[in-house]
Protein backbone atom coordinates (compact mmCIF):
# COMPACT_ATOMS: atom_id res chain seq x y z
CA UNK A 1 0.00 0.00 0.00
CA UNK A 2 1.57 3.31 -1.17
CA UNK A 3 0.77 6.71 0.61
CA UNK A 4 1.15 10.18 -0.22
CA UNK A 5 1.12 13.18 2.40
CA UNK A 6 0.11 15.96 0.33
CA UNK A 7 0.81 18.23 3.39
CA UNK A 8 4.74 17.41 1.80
CA UNK A 9 4.31 16.21 -1.57
CA UNK A 10 2.93 18.61 -4.95
CA UNK A 11 -0.23 17.23 -6.12
CA UNK A 12 1.80 17.50 -9.89
CA UNK A 13 4.47 15.14 -8.23
CA UNK A 14 1.07 12.75 -6.66
CA UNK A 15 -0.32 13.03 -10.64
CA UNK A 16 2.35 12.08 -12.21
CA UNK A 17 3.45 9.41 -10.18
CA UNK A 18 -0.19 7.82 -10.52
CA UNK A 19 0.29 8.63 -14.68
CA UNK A 20 3.64 6.54 -14.74
CA UNK A 21 2.18 3.35 -13.25
CA UNK A 22 1.81 0.51 -15.59
CA UNK A 23 -1.70 -1.47 -15.69
CA UNK A 24 -0.77 -4.34 -13.99
CA UNK A 25 1.54 -2.82 -10.93
CA UNK A 26 1.16 -4.32 -8.15
CA UNK A 27 1.17 -1.09 -6.20
CA UNK A 28 -3.24 -1.24 -6.52
CA UNK A 29 -4.14 1.03 -3.19
CA UNK A 30 -3.02 4.36 -2.76
CA UNK A 31 -3.91 6.61 0.49
CA UNK A 32 -3.68 10.33 0.03
CA UNK A 33 -3.86 12.29 3.16
CA UNK A 34 -4.39 15.71 3.74
CA UNK A 35 -5.97 16.90 0.35
CA UNK A 36 -6.40 20.65 2.10
CA UNK A 37 -9.14 21.19 -1.24
CA UNK A 38 -6.22 21.08 -3.97
CA UNK A 39 -7.28 21.20 -6.97
CA UNK A 40 -6.69 18.19 -9.57
CA UNK A 41 -6.28 16.07 -7.54
CA UNK A 42 -5.90 12.63 -9.27
CA UNK A 43 -6.25 13.80 -12.88
CA UNK A 44 -6.18 12.01 -15.60
CA UNK A 45 -5.64 8.13 -13.84
CA UNK A 46 -5.96 5.50 -16.46
CA UNK A 47 -4.35 2.39 -14.39
CA UNK A 48 -6.99 -0.41 -12.58
CA UNK A 49 -5.83 1.20 -9.02
CA UNK A 50 -7.84 2.30 -6.08
CA UNK A 51 -6.95 5.86 -4.79
CA UNK A 52 -8.41 6.41 -1.11
CA UNK A 53 -8.49 10.51 -0.29
CA UNK A 54 -8.58 11.19 3.15
CA UNK A 55 -9.96 14.65 3.53
CA UNK A 56 -12.31 17.22 1.51
CA UNK A 57 -10.71 17.88 -2.44
CA UNK A 58 -10.92 20.47 -4.37
CA UNK A 59 -11.52 21.50 -8.06
CA UNK A 60 -12.00 18.35 -10.89
CA UNK A 61 -10.46 15.55 -8.65
CA UNK A 62 -10.91 12.60 -10.31
CA UNK A 63 -11.42 14.28 -13.58
CA UNK A 64 -11.35 12.07 -17.10
CA UNK A 65 -10.78 8.93 -14.90
CA UNK A 66 -10.52 5.86 -17.03
CA UNK A 67 -10.42 2.41 -15.26
CA UNK A 68 -9.43 4.08 -11.54
CA UNK A 69 -11.57 3.94 -8.23
CA UNK A 70 -10.86 7.11 -6.41
CA UNK A 71 -12.65 7.54 -2.98
CA UNK A 72 -12.93 11.03 -1.34
CA UNK A 73 -13.09 10.85 2.52
CA UNK A 74 -14.70 14.44 2.79
CA UNK A 75 -16.52 16.91 0.36
CA UNK A 76 -15.73 17.46 -3.09
CA UNK A 77 -15.15 20.83 -4.87
CA UNK A 78 -16.41 21.85 -8.22
CA UNK A 79 -16.47 19.23 -10.99
CA UNK A 80 -15.82 16.36 -9.26
CA UNK A 81 -15.55 12.92 -11.67
CA UNK A 82 -15.63 15.62 -14.91
CA UNK A 83 -15.38 13.87 -18.16
CA UNK A 84 -15.15 10.55 -16.61
CA UNK A 85 -14.58 7.54 -19.00
CA UNK A 86 -14.93 4.75 -16.81
CA UNK A 87 -14.03 3.35 -13.63
CA UNK A 88 -15.61 4.72 -10.55
CA UNK A 89 -15.44 7.63 -7.99
CA UNK A 90 -16.80 7.71 -4.67
CA UNK A 91 -17.59 10.71 -2.34
CA UNK A 92 -18.47 10.19 1.15
CA UNK A 93 -19.45 13.64 1.90
CA UNK A 94 -21.17 16.37 -0.63
CA UNK A 95 -20.26 17.74 -4.07
CA UNK A 96 -20.06 20.90 -5.14
CA UNK A 97 -21.26 21.99 -8.48
CA UNK A 98 -21.13 19.83 -11.73
CA UNK A 99 -20.28 17.08 -10.61
CA UNK A 100 -19.68 14.38 -13.19
CA UNK A 101 -19.72 17.03 -16.14
CA UNK A 102 -19.26 15.80 -19.22
CA UNK A 103 -19.40 12.04 -18.56
CA UNK A 104 -19.12 9.78 -20.41
CA UNK A 105 -18.65 6.22 -18.66
CA UNK A 106 -17.83 4.49 -15.26
CA UNK A 107 -20.00 5.34 -11.68
CA UNK A 108 -19.81 8.69 -9.73
CA UNK A 109 -21.74 7.98 -6.22
CA UNK A 110 -22.00 10.81 -3.91
CA UNK A 111 -23.82 9.92 -0.30
CA UNK A 112 -24.36 13.39 0.47
CA UNK A 113 -25.65 15.78 -1.37
CA UNK A 114 -24.54 17.65 -4.75
CA UNK A 115 -25.25 20.99 -5.62
CA UNK A 116 -25.82 22.97 -8.73
CA UNK A 117 -25.21 21.36 -12.49
CA UNK A 118 -24.65 17.82 -11.24
CA UNK A 119 -23.96 15.93 -14.48
CA UNK A 120 -24.76 18.84 -16.72
CA UNK A 121 -23.86 17.59 -20.16
CA UNK A 122 -23.86 13.94 -19.24
CA UNK A 123 -22.85 11.75 -21.76
CA UNK A 124 -23.15 7.99 -20.56
CA UNK A 125 -22.23 8.09 -16.94
CA UNK A 126 -23.97 6.70 -14.37
CA UNK A 127 -24.76 9.10 -11.62
CA UNK A 128 -26.24 7.99 -7.65
CA UNK A 129 -26.83 10.91 -5.46
CA UNK A 130 -27.96 9.86 -2.25
CA UNK A 131 -29.16 13.03 -0.79
CA UNK A 132 -30.36 15.55 -2.91
CA UNK A 133 -28.94 17.68 -6.13
CA UNK A 134 -28.88 21.61 -6.68
CA UNK A 135 -30.80 23.64 -9.45
CA UNK A 136 -30.35 22.98 -13.50
CA UNK A 137 -28.89 19.77 -12.68
CA UNK A 138 -28.33 17.14 -15.91
CA UNK A 139 -28.80 20.34 -17.93
CA UNK A 140 -28.29 18.89 -21.66
CA UNK A 141 -27.90 15.70 -20.60
CA UNK A 142 -27.44 13.82 -23.60
CA UNK A 143 -26.90 9.79 -22.30
CA UNK A 144 -26.33 7.28 -19.22
CA UNK A 145 -28.39 7.61 -15.80
CA UNK A 146 -28.75 10.29 -12.96
CA UNK A 147 -30.42 8.30 -9.72
CA UNK A 148 -30.88 10.52 -7.27
CA UNK A 149 -32.59 9.47 -3.55
CA UNK A 150 -33.43 12.64 -2.23
CA UNK A 151 -35.01 16.03 -4.02
CA UNK A 152 -34.31 17.54 -7.22
CA UNK A 153 -33.33 21.39 -7.48
CA UNK A 154 -35.01 24.24 -9.83
CA UNK A 155 -35.05 23.32 -13.97
CA UNK A 156 -34.51 19.48 -13.73
CA UNK A 157 -33.00 18.09 -17.00
CA UNK A 158 -33.26 21.70 -19.04
CA UNK A 159 -32.76 20.60 -22.23
CA UNK A 160 -32.32 17.21 -22.18
CA UNK A 161 -31.29 15.15 -24.99
CA UNK A 162 -31.61 12.00 -23.79
CA UNK A 163 -30.36 10.25 -20.60
CA UNK A 164 -32.79 8.90 -17.71
CA UNK A 165 -33.49 11.02 -14.75
CA UNK A 166 -34.45 9.31 -11.88
CA UNK A 167 -35.46 11.27 -8.70
CA UNK A 168 -37.11 10.00 -5.64
CA UNK A 169 -37.70 12.77 -3.58
CA UNK A 170 -39.61 16.02 -4.86
CA UNK A 171 -38.43 18.10 -7.99
CA UNK A 172 -38.88 21.67 -7.42
CA UNK A 173 -39.12 22.59 -11.21
CA UNK A 174 -38.48 20.58 -14.94
CA UNK A 175 -36.15 22.59 -17.33
CA UNK A 176 -37.05 22.90 -20.88
CA UNK A 177 -38.32 19.47 -22.72
CA UNK A 178 -37.82 17.02 -19.54
CA UNK A 179 -40.72 15.37 -18.77
CA UNK A 180 -42.32 12.62 -16.50
CA UNK A 181 -42.46 9.48 -18.01
CA UNK A 182 -44.23 6.35 -16.84
CA UNK A 183 -40.92 4.15 -15.25
CA UNK A 184 -41.30 1.06 -17.43
CA UNK A 185 -39.75 -2.89 -16.67
CA UNK A 186 -36.83 -1.80 -18.67
CA UNK A 187 -35.69 1.15 -16.90
CA UNK A 188 -36.66 -0.74 -13.67
CA UNK A 189 -33.81 -3.30 -14.81
CA UNK A 190 -31.15 -0.60 -15.56
CA UNK A 191 -31.96 1.65 -12.37
CA UNK A 192 -31.68 -1.77 -10.42
CA UNK A 193 -28.53 -2.13 -11.87
CA UNK A 194 -27.52 1.47 -11.32
CA UNK A 195 -28.54 0.62 -7.62
CA UNK A 196 -26.62 -2.50 -6.96
CA UNK A 197 -23.13 -1.05 -8.59
CA UNK A 198 -23.65 1.88 -6.45
CA UNK A 199 -24.04 -0.54 -3.04
CA UNK A 200 -27.46 1.11 -2.74
CA UNK A 201 -28.85 -2.14 -3.46
CA UNK A 202 -30.85 -1.57 0.67
CA UNK A 203 -31.65 1.89 0.92
CA UNK A 204 -34.07 2.23 -2.24
CA UNK A 205 -36.07 -0.18 -4.16
CA UNK A 206 -36.33 1.00 -8.24
CA UNK A 207 -40.83 1.51 -7.90
CA UNK A 208 -39.69 4.63 -5.19
CA UNK A 209 -38.40 6.68 -8.08
CA UNK A 210 -40.05 9.05 -10.48
CA UNK A 211 -38.39 8.82 -14.21
CA UNK A 212 -37.66 12.33 -16.47
CA UNK A 213 -36.73 12.12 -19.64
CA UNK A 214 -36.55 13.99 -22.72
CA UNK A 215 -40.23 14.90 -24.30
CA UNK A 216 -38.14 15.39 -27.48
CA UNK A 217 -39.77 18.32 -28.59
CA UNK A 218 -36.42 20.29 -29.39
CA UNK A 219 -34.92 18.29 -30.99
CA UNK A 220 -35.48 19.68 -34.39
CA UNK A 221 -36.50 23.76 -34.65
CA UNK A 222 -40.05 24.99 -34.33
CA UNK A 223 -40.88 28.49 -34.33
CA UNK A 224 -43.86 27.77 -31.79
CA UNK A 225 -40.83 26.79 -28.93
CA UNK A 226 -38.58 29.31 -29.82
CA UNK A 227 -38.70 30.77 -26.27
CA UNK A 228 -37.73 27.55 -24.73
CA UNK A 229 -34.19 27.67 -26.49
CA UNK B 1 -19.45 50.04 28.90
CA UNK B 2 -21.87 52.37 28.66
CA UNK B 3 -19.31 55.28 28.67
CA UNK B 4 -16.64 52.96 26.19
CA UNK B 5 -20.07 52.25 23.65
CA UNK B 6 -20.60 55.74 23.89
CA UNK B 7 -16.88 56.74 23.30
CA UNK B 8 -16.75 54.19 20.52
CA UNK B 9 -19.75 55.65 18.64
CA UNK B 10 -19.05 59.67 18.86
CA UNK B 11 -15.71 58.82 16.90
CA UNK B 12 -15.98 57.63 13.50
CA UNK B 13 -12.43 55.98 11.66
CA UNK B 14 -11.91 57.08 8.29
CA UNK B 15 -9.31 54.64 6.10
CA UNK B 16 -7.45 56.85 3.53
CA UNK B 17 -5.46 55.92 1.21
CA UNK B 18 -2.09 58.21 -0.15
CA UNK B 19 -2.37 57.58 -4.00
CA UNK B 20 1.32 60.11 -4.19
CA UNK B 21 3.97 57.70 -2.55
CA UNK B 22 5.52 60.53 -1.15
CA UNK B 23 3.38 62.45 0.23
CA UNK B 24 3.67 62.66 4.04
CA UNK B 25 0.48 61.51 5.59
CA UNK B 26 2.01 62.24 9.51
CA UNK B 27 0.96 65.86 8.80
CA UNK B 28 -2.57 65.61 8.34
CA UNK B 29 -3.35 64.88 12.02
CA UNK B 30 -1.83 68.29 12.21
CA UNK B 31 -3.59 69.91 9.67
CA UNK B 32 -7.19 69.06 10.51
CA UNK B 33 -6.18 69.51 14.50
CA UNK B 34 -5.38 73.32 13.48
CA UNK B 35 -8.03 73.74 10.70
CA UNK B 36 -10.72 71.92 12.95
CA UNK B 37 -9.79 72.33 16.19
CA UNK B 38 -10.52 68.75 16.96
CA UNK B 39 -8.69 65.92 18.12
CA UNK B 40 -7.19 63.26 15.60
CA UNK B 41 -5.31 60.06 16.16
CA UNK B 42 -3.91 58.37 12.95
CA UNK B 43 -2.26 55.20 12.66
CA UNK B 44 -0.32 54.57 9.50
CA UNK B 45 0.08 51.15 8.07
CA UNK B 46 2.58 51.55 4.69
CA UNK B 47 0.06 53.17 1.94
CA UNK B 48 -2.79 53.54 4.14
CA UNK B 49 -3.46 55.13 7.45
CA UNK B 50 -6.74 55.19 9.72
CA UNK B 51 -7.91 58.56 10.93
CA UNK B 52 -10.03 58.89 14.25
CA UNK B 53 -12.24 61.79 14.48
CA UNK B 54 -15.57 62.99 16.27
CA UNK B 55 -17.90 61.57 14.22
CA UNK B 56 -20.36 64.85 14.40
CA UNK B 57 -16.90 66.46 12.15
CA UNK B 58 -17.03 63.43 9.48
CA UNK B 59 -18.85 65.81 6.94
CA UNK B 60 -16.41 68.67 6.97
CA UNK B 61 -13.48 66.76 7.30
CA UNK B 62 -14.12 64.49 4.16
CA UNK B 63 -14.54 67.36 2.31
CA UNK B 64 -12.06 69.27 3.37
CA UNK B 65 -9.80 66.02 2.53
CA UNK B 66 -11.36 66.01 -0.80
CA UNK B 67 -11.51 69.40 -1.58
CA UNK B 68 -7.66 70.35 -0.43
CA UNK B 69 -5.57 66.35 -0.58
CA UNK B 70 -5.61 65.36 -3.86
CA UNK B 71 -3.25 62.98 -2.88
CA UNK B 72 -5.33 61.43 -0.17
CA UNK B 73 -8.07 58.97 -1.10
CA UNK B 74 -10.98 57.99 1.36
CA UNK B 75 -11.89 54.20 0.86
CA UNK B 76 -13.60 53.36 3.84
CA UNK B 77 -15.20 54.95 7.31
CA UNK B 78 -17.08 53.35 10.03
CA UNK B 79 -16.96 53.25 13.66
CA UNK B 80 -15.32 50.02 14.00
CA UNK B 81 -14.16 49.19 9.44
CA UNK B 82 -10.97 49.75 8.80
CA UNK B 83 -10.42 48.80 4.89
CA UNK B 84 -7.23 48.41 3.01
CA UNK B 85 -6.49 48.02 -1.09
CA UNK B 86 -2.80 47.40 -2.90
CA UNK B 87 -1.97 45.71 -5.88
CA UNK B 88 0.83 43.02 -5.33
CA UNK B 89 0.68 39.43 -4.70
CA UNK B 90 -1.65 38.33 -1.77
CA UNK B 91 1.22 37.81 1.06
CA UNK B 92 3.26 40.54 0.31
CA UNK B 93 0.32 43.07 0.77
CA UNK B 94 -0.94 41.27 3.84
CA UNK B 95 2.75 41.58 5.22
CA UNK B 96 2.36 45.38 4.54
CA UNK B 97 -0.07 46.05 6.10
CA UNK B 98 0.68 43.61 9.19
CA UNK B 99 -2.37 41.82 8.67
CA UNK B 100 -1.35 38.99 11.09
CA UNK B 101 -0.98 41.65 13.67
CA UNK B 102 -4.74 42.84 13.80
CA UNK B 103 -7.31 41.40 16.31
CA UNK B 104 -11.41 42.10 15.36
CA UNK B 105 -14.28 40.07 15.08
CA UNK B 106 -14.81 39.42 11.58
CA UNK B 107 -12.76 39.95 8.19
CA UNK B 108 -13.17 39.99 4.67
CA UNK B 109 -10.10 39.40 1.88
CA UNK B 110 -10.43 39.28 -1.77
CA UNK B 111 -8.18 38.72 -4.70
CA UNK B 112 -9.01 40.53 -7.88
CA UNK B 113 -8.38 38.60 -11.13
CA UNK B 114 -9.47 41.41 -13.18
CA UNK B 115 -12.28 41.56 -16.07
CA UNK B 116 -14.10 44.67 -16.21
CA UNK B 117 -11.76 47.30 -15.83
CA UNK B 118 -7.73 47.55 -15.18
CA UNK B 119 -5.62 45.92 -12.63
CA UNK B 120 -5.41 49.36 -10.36
CA UNK B 121 -5.33 49.95 -6.62
CA UNK B 122 -8.62 51.37 -6.98
CA UNK B 123 -10.15 48.95 -8.74
CA UNK B 124 -9.53 46.37 -5.87
CA UNK B 125 -11.55 44.96 -3.31
CA UNK B 126 -13.16 45.94 -1.05
CA UNK B 127 -15.40 48.96 -2.16
CA UNK B 128 -17.13 50.74 0.43
CA UNK B 129 -20.85 50.41 0.77
CA UNK B 130 -21.48 53.04 3.64
CA UNK B 131 -21.12 52.94 7.34
CA UNK B 132 -18.95 50.03 8.31
CA UNK B 133 -19.67 48.51 5.08
CA UNK B 134 -17.96 47.17 2.15
CA UNK B 135 -18.39 44.78 -0.85
CA UNK B 136 -16.67 42.36 -2.52
CA UNK B 137 -17.86 40.85 -5.96
CA UNK B 138 -17.01 38.00 -7.69
CA UNK B 139 -17.90 37.91 -10.93
CA UNK B 140 -19.11 40.69 -13.62
CA UNK B 141 -22.15 42.67 -14.04
CA UNK B 142 -23.38 43.39 -17.67
CA UNK B 143 -25.75 46.46 -17.28
CA UNK B 144 -22.99 48.77 -14.74
CA UNK B 145 -23.15 51.52 -17.25
CA UNK B 146 -26.77 51.94 -16.85
CA UNK B 147 -26.70 51.66 -13.31
CA UNK B 148 -23.87 53.67 -12.69
CA UNK B 149 -26.13 56.31 -15.08
CA UNK B 150 -29.08 55.90 -13.10
CA UNK B 151 -27.41 56.27 -9.77
CA UNK B 152 -25.15 59.26 -10.39
CA UNK B 153 -28.55 61.11 -11.14
CA UNK B 154 -29.60 60.34 -7.83
CA UNK B 155 -26.73 62.16 -6.79
CA UNK B 156 -23.88 59.24 -6.26
CA UNK B 157 -20.01 59.53 -7.37
CA UNK B 158 -18.13 57.01 -8.52
CA UNK B 159 -14.50 56.85 -8.54
CA UNK B 160 -13.86 54.31 -11.24
CA UNK B 161 -15.24 52.62 -14.70
CA UNK B 162 -15.46 49.55 -12.38
CA UNK B 163 -18.54 47.22 -12.53
CA UNK B 164 -17.72 45.85 -8.42
CA UNK B 165 -17.94 49.85 -7.53
CA UNK B 166 -21.39 50.10 -9.42
CA UNK B 167 -22.87 46.99 -6.90
CA UNK B 168 -21.49 48.75 -3.88
CA UNK B 169 -23.09 52.32 -5.01
CA UNK B 170 -26.41 50.65 -5.71
CA UNK B 171 -26.31 49.04 -1.94
CA UNK B 172 -25.46 52.54 -1.01
CA UNK B 173 -28.10 54.00 -2.67
CA UNK B 174 -31.02 51.28 -1.03
CA UNK B 175 -29.85 51.48 2.15
CA UNK B 176 -30.18 55.22 2.31
CA UNK B 177 -33.49 54.93 0.36
CA UNK B 178 -34.23 52.90 3.73
CA UNK B 179 -34.17 49.45 2.82
CA UNK B 180 -32.24 46.87 4.93
CA UNK B 181 -29.04 44.90 3.97
CA UNK B 182 -31.38 42.42 2.95
CA UNK B 183 -33.95 44.37 1.16
CA UNK B 184 -30.89 45.93 -0.67
CA UNK B 185 -29.74 42.49 -1.96
CA UNK B 186 -32.91 41.03 -2.79
CA UNK B 187 -33.48 44.33 -5.14
CA UNK B 188 -30.47 43.75 -6.94
CA UNK B 189 -31.49 40.56 -8.13
CA UNK B 190 -34.01 42.49 -9.69
CA UNK B 191 -31.77 45.36 -10.76
CA UNK B 192 -28.56 44.29 -11.34
CA UNK B 193 -27.53 41.84 -14.36
CA UNK B 194 -24.85 39.43 -14.72
CA UNK B 195 -23.18 37.07 -13.15
CA UNK B 196 -21.96 37.39 -9.01
CA UNK B 197 -21.46 36.19 -5.95
CA UNK B 198 -21.54 39.18 -3.40
CA UNK B 199 -19.94 39.07 0.11
CA UNK B 200 -20.95 42.65 1.98
CA UNK B 201 -19.06 43.23 5.78
CA UNK B 202 -21.33 44.84 8.09
CA UNK B 203 -20.39 46.42 11.25
CA UNK B 204 -21.69 43.04 13.53
CA UNK B 205 -21.51 40.44 10.11
CA UNK B 206 -21.34 39.75 7.04
CA UNK B 207 -24.18 39.39 4.52
CA UNK B 208 -23.80 36.47 1.12
CA UNK B 209 -25.90 36.44 -2.50
CA UNK B 210 -25.20 34.68 -5.17
CA UNK B 211 -26.60 35.62 -8.61
CA UNK B 212 -30.46 33.26 -9.64
CA UNK B 213 -27.98 30.27 -11.69
CA UNK B 214 -25.22 30.82 -9.05
CA UNK B 215 -22.71 31.15 -11.96
CA UNK B 216 -19.62 31.96 -9.35
CA UNK B 217 -18.59 29.18 -6.56
CA UNK B 218 -19.02 30.13 -2.93
CA UNK B 219 -18.69 27.87 0.13
CA UNK B 220 -19.24 28.36 3.62
CA UNK B 221 -18.30 26.82 6.86
CA UNK B 222 -19.81 27.06 10.48
CA UNK B 223 -18.74 25.87 13.69
CA UNK B 224 -19.86 27.11 17.48
CA UNK B 225 -17.38 29.30 17.24
CA UNK B 226 -17.57 30.73 13.88
CA UNK B 227 -18.69 30.97 10.40
CA UNK B 228 -16.37 31.53 7.40
CA UNK B 229 -17.03 32.18 3.88
CA UNK B 230 -14.52 31.30 1.14
CA UNK B 231 -15.19 31.24 -2.78
CA UNK B 232 -13.69 27.34 -2.56
CA UNK B 233 -13.03 24.87 0.08
CA UNK B 234 -9.24 25.41 -0.53
CA UNK B 235 -9.57 29.27 1.27
CA UNK B 236 -10.65 27.82 4.30
CA UNK B 237 -8.77 24.42 4.84
CA UNK B 238 -6.13 26.34 7.21
CA UNK B 239 -9.12 27.19 9.73
CA UNK B 240 -9.19 26.07 13.06
CA UNK B 241 -11.57 22.85 13.63
CA UNK B 242 -12.58 22.64 10.11
CA UNK B 243 -12.97 19.27 9.86
CA UNK B 244 -15.70 18.93 11.93
CA UNK B 245 -17.35 22.24 10.28
CA UNK B 246 -20.63 22.22 8.80
CA UNK B 247 -19.12 22.60 5.16
CA UNK B 248 -22.13 23.90 2.41
CA UNK B 249 -23.00 25.93 -0.77
CA UNK B 250 -25.44 29.10 -0.52
CA UNK B 251 -28.26 28.68 -2.70
CA UNK B 252 -28.44 31.09 -5.59
CA UNK B 253 -31.01 34.02 -5.32
CA UNK B 254 -30.88 33.63 -1.72
CA UNK B 255 -29.56 36.27 0.63
CA UNK B 256 -27.44 34.85 3.76
CA UNK B 257 -26.60 36.91 6.49
CA UNK B 258 -24.87 36.45 9.88
CA UNK B 259 -25.10 38.56 12.83
CA UNK B 260 -23.08 39.15 16.42
CA UNK B 261 -25.35 40.44 19.40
Amino acid sequence: MASVDLAQTPVRQLNATLHALPADTNETLWNVRNPGGKHAIGVGLDVPVTVEIHGHVGYYCAGMNQKAHVVVRGNAGVGVAENMMSGSVRVEGNASQAAGATGRGGLLVIEGNASARCGISMKGIDIVVKGSIGPMSAFMAQAGNLVVLGDAGDSLGDSIYEARLFIRGAVKSLGADCIKKPLEPADRVILKDVLARAGLSDAARPEEFCLFSSARKLYHFHVDNVGEY
Amino acid sequence: MRSTAEAISSRIKLTVRLTDQVADISQLVQEIETAFALPAEIIVRDTHAVLSIPAAAEPEIRSWIEKTRGDIRIVGEGRRMELYKEVGRPESVARQFGLAQMRGTHAIGHTRMATESSVTTDGAHPFSTGLDQCLVHNGSLSNHNDVRRKLRHEGLRFETDNDSEVAAGYLTWRMSEGASLKQALEASLKDLDGFYTFVVGTENGFAVLRDPIACKPAVMAETRDYVAFGSEYRALAGLPDIESAHVFEPEPATVYAWERH
